[in-house]
């Protein structure tokens, strides 16, 4: 092996890490010749459309399909036990949320219905068209049961329980005490106590999800071209259930429209539409359209927490002690389970601050809603709101300012690293400097002034700040200790073709947040290539390295990292060929600009497309004791520490029309401290977009339910979901501490956005409420909600 | 979420849409409503007519004081129109608040008001400026006032096999000011509340003032109290504080998903106040 | 609602993206089903069928509209152009490329209605300011993008529209 003086990716001449350079797979995007999945047509394809159930609660006890099997172009009507036949069910428990309990769940209902939108018929047709207008024809006879919707009521004693071998909807209970709670609380000069909201919310990717599964019963080969972020993951999962062997299962994610978290789960219709292909061995597509997405993919983050904290006299926070609920549907969702959101915010409230006493109690209740589970941020807004919420509570009962008494309770920059009274270990997080480079941003003192002088006129302008940690990058502590079928690492391979291009493979999928482009930078640099000659090729199960896929904000950090190992490794066996073709030492070699190079002079001594040639045509040139290679593939998983925790603050200045309740967004600043940063143009836009997706948590998003579990907004025009003109410029700014764990140093930015932006615009509307005497404690804050806080409507 | 099957036609006259009309046929115009509603099969017709095909339903003209504005005139012919703009403000204000471009390319002012959403801009405008609605049917033409064509709850003056062919606003006088005062959860949104405000004035004197509100009932909300309350006089605190209470017994609103009736009755103040601040400034 | 084999398909002729194409179809079906399903132009995406995300957003007959609202016999003698005609016409290169330099297509899916939707205010208006730009935008929606990079690479391809 040669023995190259260049050791590290940050050590490269002619580096791409932390150069805004634009995606390279961009441009078929922006010429409308990306591939979705539904632009897939496959030879003799069918359409499914789902019959699903009307009803939150109800027994099924007939089906009817005769008129809807004779409709026009038909293929075939099946209902949930037809399906089962061919497919386990599902248990969506992870082994170390100890206690957790959710029951086999089914593609489709059998029998019974636990909620509304859940499948109850599938019906294949030529044409969509023709499939919904043969589920208007199937009869389904219904005995509606009562439902249990709403979570708090859910357990209640006279409850209608959703799962009766469990005798009540407790779906899982966990419990923190650290410290001695009640004795700070005795202690505290100042305890303040508030009751919060966060509405249900889904994520309503723009693209919705996409399956076309396509059975050879020849090869009793399954291939699924899904729009998905973790394809090994569907694969093992596809393979699992159907009882097939995973090389039988071939995943294909093409371009994906947006995924948060939506495109990361096991869902009923999807895999019944697997189970369709192999019934009728015809491809079959399945796209829901955005009415039955607003019912059929997961929602998130309905939670009510009854919160308080002990503060003393100098504003050092004593204690957190809460008490969170959150109703998840009538099932955990498989396989990440419905439990980790409420774990999270049990696992990071208080984390950016010194706290030596912290109780709390989560508790998971089943309900018949649809399925609750990981979307963008998990648990972190909520986590971060109640947190930063309190934080400015307990500032305004000591009079404090909301800055100072963050300052005093930050953990110290040069604590790391450490742990959180949860137990979380931090390997360095730097919040007073992300501090002081927002102060930098903001002109604090000018908005303050400016918001005593705006009071005088009548109009109410507020400063919310949020301090925050997130979780990125995790290690098989978050998923595979329990069981899951989801890998923590990842893999890169990369290949040097005969004419000096690199051809780069992962496990990790692109939606949308430049993990290609992030590859490309890193595997450019480490070999010594210009991104022109790199192709990237991702989400595909048959030919890339296995891996995890792209969530929890993990592709910069896990991925990028392999495809710096791979890189090295890689420019190894190249200059290893070329020393020899160069009668040369490879360590006085070096690999610039696609040529090998002196390592001293930098001056040119062969090109890689001449490398190339020789390997691959003239080998006979080669010494004959002598194979080359010029393949390479690393993978890699974190292993010090379960997360790569990263940090953030978030500033939001808004102005509250008293009047009308609207909140307008009148100026935003973010920094993170995301490690490395590869490509800040990406990061920046990611942030943003984050900030944006918690800005609709915060003022618009929310699944609003009748008592009967029916969902009252579940289209577009009703769910309000953030659009261009109301929402502000956002500025960011970065502090880096780079990942102890890896040799590039990256952590994960996708979520600090979200996680951040709720609890930055809550402190800001109630801070420009403060003279009114008006507090609100929910999410989102609507006109209605602000006008009722005001006392201005009842 | 594909439309349930349905036949179509196009005729070349009014005469032929009409007589297509009987049975169970719906006329689509902009298809800005219609079409979502049958993709959602909210709505599964034997027969759609489309009459934008129909030129002589299209344009804007002034006659002797008289805006006439044909029912398969877009709104962003509206939004663009000089002789809307200085003769019908209220309209040039109101069109922009009208959902987004794209749709503002297609929707039409006839299906606007066929429609009869409360809280759509342009039924409250018809009524604010006290205009009328023309209509055509197997009996011949006939106008109806704005007054009476909103009836309740999308329901309107249209008979089965009628279709509107224009609608007619009085040209803009100079004693006369407008205001549209809206508030919207996010821009191009049907509004939470809001009014279209038209009011004569003679000096600082308000001789009539017709003040009607969206959302605040099933049509669009003339407010005879309030308007009662400013006649007669100047436009300040007290004839807005005046008009305001009158909204109590001149408007209806409903709990929606947004607000309650309380909180819509309560914006209905506040935009009457707005509206009627900016009319006195002017 | 009547059978759909029943219902005689209608003919569909039209001039999409410069090229004269003729289909029989059902007439309830849309346009952008029309281009996505029978001209095999995927360009055009499908986000909400009811009119409010603007990913279907197309031009017919010179102006943006709708594709879920529009009935595809409705462009019967109509002149459609899609992302993939825009795109080959060059009248957005610019605008392209500054989506590309801004990263302001993300997962790429509202990219194409969102270039639709501002090249009519370009062509319009090409010195509107960032207020203007976020409401001519208003009815197309992105999950991805914090709408910013958007209205950065409208506002700059604007401007040096201007300069020219
Ligand atoms: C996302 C979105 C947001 C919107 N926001 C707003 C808004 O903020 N404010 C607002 O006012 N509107 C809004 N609209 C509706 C839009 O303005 C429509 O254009 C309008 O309501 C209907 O006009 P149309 O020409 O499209 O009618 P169509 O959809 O074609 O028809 C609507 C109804 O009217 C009937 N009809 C149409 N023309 C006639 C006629 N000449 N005679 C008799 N009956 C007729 C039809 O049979 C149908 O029942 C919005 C629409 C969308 C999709
Ligand atoms: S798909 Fe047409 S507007 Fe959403
Ligand atoms: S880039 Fe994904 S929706 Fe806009």
């Amino acid at each position: 092996m040669a023995d190259s003086p260049v050791v590290t990716v940050h050590d490269r001449p002619n580096s791409y890490i932390g150069r805004s350079v634009p995606r390279p797979n961009v441009q078929r995007l922006l010429h409308g010749r990306g591939t979705f999945t539904d632009d897939i047509k496959l030879p003799r394809m069918v359409h499914a459309a789902y019959l699903r159930s009307p009803f939150a609660h109800a027994d099924i006890k007939s089906i009817n399909a005769d008129a809807a099997k004779a409709a026009p172009g038909v293929a075939g009507v099946f209902t949930g036990k037809e399906i089962a036949e061919l497919c386990e069910p599902w248990v969506g428990v992870l082994s170390h949320l100890e206690g957790m309990r959710s029951p086999p769940q089914y593609p489709m209902a059998i029998d019974r219905a636990r909620w509304q939108g859940e499948p109850v018929v599938a019906v294949v047709a030529e044409t969509r068209a023709q499939a919904e207008d043969a589920v208007e024809l199937v009869e389904v006879d219904w005995a509606e049961l009562p439902a249990a919707c709403d979570m708090t009521a859910a357990l209640d004693a006279d409850a209608p329980v959703i799962h009766e071998e469990y005798g009540n909807n407790l779906c899982w209970e966990r419990i923190v005490d650290e410290g001695d709670v009640d004795a700070a609380f005795d202690q505290a000069a100042v305890v303040v106590e508030d009751e919060f909201t966060f509405g249900r919310h889904t994520g309503v990717t723009l693209e919705p999800r996409a399956i076309i599964s396509s059975w050879d019963p020849s090869e009793e080969q399954l291939t699924v071209y899904m729009s998905t972020q973790g394809p090994h993951m569907l694969q093992a999962i596809f393979a699992k259930h159907f009882g097939l062997e995973e090389h039988r299962v071939r995943v294909i994610c093409k371009d994906v429209g947006g995924a948060f978290g939506i495109k990361v789960h096991t869902y009923g219709d999807e895999i019944a539409t697997a189970a369709l292909t192999m019934l009728l061995k015809r491809p079959v597509k399945f796209i829901p359209d955005r009415m039955e997405s607003f019912t059929a993919d997961i929602h998130a983050r309905h939670h009510t927490i009854k919160a308080r904290m002990a503060v003393a006299e100098d504003g050092k926070i004593l204690a957190i002690d809460f008490d969170d609920l959150t109703g998840i549907g009538p099932y955990s969702m498989y396989p990440r389970s419905s439990g980790i959101e409420i774990n999270q915010v049990l696992n990071l409230t208080g984390g950016p601050y010194t706290i030596e006493n912290y109780r709390a109690r989560g508790r998971v209740v089943f309900q018949n809603k649809p399925l609750m589970c990981q979307y963008r941020a998990v648990g972190h807004p909520i986590a971060t709101a109640m947190q930063e919420a309190l934080v400015d509570h307990a500032a305004q009962a000591l009079g404090m300012d909301v800055v100072e008494i963050r300052e005093k309770n930050l953990v110290p920059d040069d604590a790391y690293p450490t742990k959180s009274i949860t137990g979380m270990p931090f390997d360095k997080l730097s919040h007073h400097a992300a501090k002081d480079k927002l102060l930098g941003m903001v002109d604090y003192a000018g908005l303050r002034a400016d918001q005593e002088k705006a009071r005088e006129s009548g109009i109410y302008r507020g400063i919310g700040f949020a301090c925050m940690i997130e979780v990125t990058s995790p290690s098989p502590m978050f998923y595979g200790v329990g069981g899951a079928p989801i890998s923590a690492q990842d893999g890169v391979t990369l290949r040097l073709d005969a004419k000096g291009n690199l051809i780069v493979a992962s496990g990790v999928t692109e939606q949308g947040q430049g993990a290609e482009a992030v590859l490309s930078q890193v595997a450019a640099t480490a070999v010594g290539v210009t991104p022109d000659k790199i192709k990237i090729i991702t989400g595909d199960t048959e030919i890339t390295p296995y891996g995890g896929g792209t969530w929890a904000s993990r592709g910069t950090g896990i991925a990028g990292e392999a495809a710096a190992q791979a890189g090295h490794a890689l420019r190894d066996q190249v200059l290893e060929v070329a020393g020899i073709m160069l009668q040369s030492e490879p360590r006085k070699l070096d690999i610039r600009d696609n040529a090998v190079v002196d390592a001293d002079t930098g001056n040119e001594r062969i090109s890689l497309a001449e490398v190339g040639r020789v390997v691959y045509y003239r080998a006979d040139t080669l010494p004959k004791d002598y194979q080359s290679e010029l393949i390479a593939t690393r993978h890699h998983v974190p292993k010090k520490f379960p997360f790569a925790f990263t940090n953030g603050i978030h500033c939001s200045h808004v102005e509250v029309d008293v009047d009308t309740g609207v909140v307008k967004l009148l100026n935003y600043w973010v920094v993170e401290d995301c490690g490395t940063v590869i490509n800040p143009l990406l990061v920046e836009e990611q942030v943003r977009g984050g900030v944006i997706q918690g800005i609709g948590g915060a003022l618009y998003e929310e699944c609003l339910y009748s008592d009967e579990g029916q969902l009252l907004n579940g289209n577009l025009a009703d769910y309000l979901v953030p659009m261009a003109a109301e929402m502000p410029d956002i500025q960011v700014g970065h502090v880096t501490s780079p990942n102890s764990d890896s040799e590039l140093g990256a952590k994960g930015a996708g979520e600090g956005g979200t996680g951040g932006a709720p609890a930055a615009i809550l402190n800001a509307v109630n801070d420009a409420l403060l003279p009114l005497g008006a507090r609100l404690t929910v999410n989102p804050m609507t006109p209605e909600r602000v006008l009722r806080a005001l006392g201005k409507t009842e | 979420m594909k439309p349930a099957p349905f036949n179509y036609a196009k005729p070349s006259s009014v005469d032929e849409a009409i007589s297509l009309l009987d049975g169970d046929a719906t006329l689509l115009a902009g298809g800005q409503s219609l079409v979502a509603t049958l993709n959602m099969r909210l709505s599964a017709p034997d027969l759609l007519v489309d009459i934008n095909g129909l030129e002589e339903l299209s344009g804007i003209s002034v006659d002797g004081g008289t805006v006439r504005i044909g029912a398969l005139t877009r709104h962003r012919e509206l939004e663009r129109s000089e002789v809307i703009a200085a003769q019908a403000p209220l309209i040039a204000e109101a069109v922009p608040l009208i959902a987004h471009p794209a749709i503002r390319n297609r929707g039409t002012v006839g299906g606007s008001i066929a429609f009869a959403d409360p809280a759509a801009e342009l039924p409250a405008c018809l009524l604010a400026l006290d205009g009328a609605v023309e209509i055509a049917g197997s009996g011949g033409r006939r106008k109806v006032g704005a007054g009476e064509f909103f009836r309740g709850l999308y329901d309107t003056a249209l008979e089965d096999g009628e279709l509107i062919t224009a609608i007619e606003v009085p040209a803009a006088a100079g004693n006369q000011r407008f205001a549209v005062e809206e508030v919207a959860r996010r821009h191009g949104d049907y509004g939470m509340a809001g009014v279209m405000a038209s009011v004569t004035v003679n000096g600082e004197t308000v001789e009539a003032a017709r003040l009607v509100y969206i959302a605040a009932g099933g049509t669009p909300m003339l407010a005879e109290g309030a308007g009662a309350a400013l006649a007669g006089n100047a436009i300040d605190e007290a004839s807005i504080g005046a008009a305001q209470s009158a909204l109590e017994g001149d408007l209806d609103p409903f709990d929606d998903m947004n607000s309650t009736a309380a909180t819509k009755l309560h914006l209905a103040r506040v935009m009457t106040e707005r509206a009627l601040k900016r009319i006195a400034g002017a | 609602m009547p059978d759909s084999i029943d219902i005689p398909p209608v003919v569909v002729t039209a001039t999409v993206n410069g090229e004269r194409v003729s289909r029989a179809v059902e007439p309830r079906m849309n346009l952008v089903d029309f281009l996505r399903e029978e001209l095999e132009l995927t360009g055009s995406h499908i986000g909400c069928e009811h009119g409010v995300c603007g990913a279907c957003t197309v031009r017919v007959d010179g102006t943006i509209v709708r594709g879920c609202l529009m009935l595809a016999v409705q462009a019967d003698g109509a002149e459609v152009l899609t992302i993939e005609g825009l795109s080959e016409s060059g009248e957005i290169a610019d605008l392209q490329e500054n989506f590309k330099t801004r990263n302001a297509a993300q997962c790429g899916f509202c990219t194409p209605g969102m270039l639709m939707t501002a090249a009519e205010l370009l062509a319009e208006n090409p010195g509107a300011g960032r207020t203007e730009i976020r409401q001519h935008i208003s009815g197309n929606f992105c999950r991805c993008t914090g709408y910013q990079a958007i209205v950065d690479a409208i506002e700059e391809t604007g401007r040096n529209r201007g300069e020219k």
